[in-house]
């Protein structure tokens, strides 16, 4: 703790950082019954956009069609609020602990413009796999875990072990 | 959810995600090499915070529900696709080891200023668009093998108190193994 904590080094322990996030996420069970989600958000406002721009289309496919139901969309909009939380709770701790600045982050082995190029291509990759598997990281896998859900905790080793294997494909990017 | 009124869902909403991206950011989630530490094996803070998270959160529930303070059957499972789940955590996980972030860890990166973050982000919104404009090809995998929302005790047979037993083990011996393995592996900077 005596390391100067503005300076962008500093994280907090990683297991007080387990503990913050196990008791957010048990709060939102109690609070709502449901877990957290982040690439929910990205749906609906995917969704609303689509629908905004071309009604008849949105309303023709199948499945953005699924989420214009009226019952839907309270709960879509619950996920767009958490999300704005989630943007304001990290600059909240990125100021707190010096981290606030416009950068690429990358390995001294490539560009930035191979790490943008990257990142593209793993967030729509990321964007499709949450559409097949309902959910990610959060409201799939780590959600799903604190509640023994056989979909979550298998989608979770199926993101992990694939994650595993392509990080050492695409070792260059990060060591 | 349904006594409280919708304006104060919306601010729960609100401070339940502060919370969320607080400690994420806080963890050192938004930044994307921090997060691939755990696959090289030179930074395991995902690994510790991500298993430390879910024993929490289920010790708490399973706690309450002992009390009688909340009911843990009424709970929302996601329903279980076996194909459609694996498949589509492959994919996440190809995206994953190129982008370096999860929705949710890539919005924090976003909050702080990182721009690889920020095109991340977008990605999501295009990979999420594909999808739905290829749905008709998707859709019979999208919809096959529909298990309910099965839970993994019930699969495996056993008690759920006896499955979060058994979670909370492999996470310690996991929590063993990492500062073994992190003391044994060169450090990168970043």
């Amino acid at each position: 703790m005596a390391k100067n904590k503005r300076d962008g080094t500093f994280y907090i322990n990683p297991y007080l950082g387990g503990v913050l996030l196990g008791l957010v996420l048990f709060s939102t069970y109690y609070i709502t019954g449901r877990g957290l989600g982040a690439s929910g958000a990205v749906k609906s406002s995917v969704v609303s956009a689509v629908h905004t721009v071309a009604p008849a289309h949105a309303e023709e496919n199948k499945y953005y069609s699924k989420f214009l139901s009226d019952d839907a969309s309270p709960m879509s909009n619950w996920l767009v609020f958490e999300v704005i939380g989630v943007i304001a709770g990290g600059f909240l701790s990125g100021t707190l602990y010096g981290r606030l600045k416009f950068k690429v982050e990358h390995s001294p082995k490539i560009t930035s413009r191979t790490r943008l190029i990257a990142a593209l291509a793993g967030g729509i990759l990321f964007g499709i796999g949450s559409q097949f598997a309902r959910g990610c990281t959060s409201g799939a896998a780590l959600s799903g875990m604190a509640v023994h859900s056989a979909s979550g905790i298998i989608t979770m080793l199926a993101i992990f072990g694939s994650a595993y294997l392509f990080s050492w494909i695409f070792k260059r990017l990060w060591i | 959810m349904g006594v409280i009124p919708e304006t104060w869902n919306n601010v729960i909403a609100l401070l339940l995600g502060v919370g969320f991206g607080f400690s994420l950011e806080a963890s050192g989630f938004s930044s994307s090499r921090k997060i691939m530490g755990t696959f090289f094996a030179y930074d395991f803070v995902v690994l510790r915070v991500f298993f430390t998270a879910a024993i929490t959160a289920m010790t708490g529930i399973f706690y309450f529900d002992y009390m009688g303070w909340m009911d843990m059957s009424m709970l929302y499972i996601n329903p279980y696709y076996v194909m459609s789940a694996i498949v589509g955590g492959i994919i996440m996980g190809f995206g994953f080891a190129l982008g370096g972030f999860c929705p949710g860890t890539s919005f924090t990166g976003v909050a702080i200023g990182k721009i690889d973050a920020m095109v991340f982000s977008g990605g999501l919104f295009i990979g999420v668009f594909i999808f739905s404009e290829l749905y008709p090809l998707f859709q019979g995998l999208y919809n096959s093998q529909n298990m309910g929302n099965a839970t993994i005790y019930e699969m495996l047979g056993m008690k759920s108190t006896v499955f979060g037993f058994l979670l909370i083990v492999a996470a310690v011996g996991m929590f063993y193994g990492a500062a073994f393995v992190e003391k044994k592996v060169k450090k990168v900077e970043y």
